[in-house]
């Protein structure tokens, strides 16, 4: 499995935790982004995610190297969704190991921040009422 | 020279459509491309920010162009 992947299809997390997985590595997380069904108390039908994926698979790289460097992981991977994505479906998947929590735990709250700052993916929410890029605008 | 800029996000729906080609002088730096943009298309005006790619690469305002460098409009980013 690619460490860094973008695809129109169903993440699989079983698959990411298995591929971090090692003898020697006693910690393991992995952070699943779900689509959440409400935002700002109105109703998300759907979310569309679109990627420049050459960047952005690129930059993801840039945080898996970044990660393992400073908190001496085991591994870490990175799967986004891109396309239609439903409510209670997954956007994103990010997992990693090391031979004890502490390091999984803050390679991974850092590896999704920066996914969200730098990484070139956009989300589209469709309301019953229309539709918005987030972020987009202050 | 001519370029083509490639955008993604809401500045696709901005400049009406995937892309478009400026013609510029030799040697022209990203920030002006920026300035230009922003001229001709006063709604990115209103992003939260903007900030543009060469070659798969964020880069600051003083990059200078080449012919055939991939430039692409990078609106803020809300994956995850």
């Amino acid at each position: 499995m690619n460490d860094v992947y973008i695809t129109s299809d169903p993440l699989d997390s079983d698959a990411c935790t298995k591929a971090v997985t090692f003898a020697d590595a006693g910690g393991l997380v992995v952070f699943v982004g779900n689509v959440r069904n409400i935002t700002k108390g109105k109703t998300v039908k759907h979310l569309v995610f679109e990627a420049y994926e050459k960047m952005a698979l690129k930059e993801m790289a840039k945080i898996i190297d970044e990660a393992v460097l400073k908190w001496g992981l085991k591994k870490m991977v990175i799967h986004h969704r891109t396309g239609l994505v439903q409510v209670g479906e997954s956007a994103v998947v990010i997992a990693c190991s090391s031979a004890h929590r502490k390091a999984a735990f803050d390679a991974c709250e850092y590896a999704i921040d920066k996914l969200k700052e730098t990484v070139p993916i956009w989300k589209k929410e469709f309301f019953e009422d229309g539709e918005v890029w987030v972020s987009a605008h202050p | 020279m001519k370029i083509e800029i490639i955008a993604y996000g809401i500045a696709k729906d901005i400049i009406n459509g995937p892309s478009l080609s400026m013609d510029i002088v030799e040697a022209l730096d990203v920030g002006t491309v920026r300035k230009i943009l922003l001229s001709n298309y006063p709604a990115l005006k209103g992003l939260a920010s903007l900030q543009l790619a060469v070659n798969e690469e964020y880069v600051s305002d003083d990059f200078v162009l080449k012919e055939n460098d991939e430039v692409v409009i990078i609106p803020p980013v809300s994956g995850g």
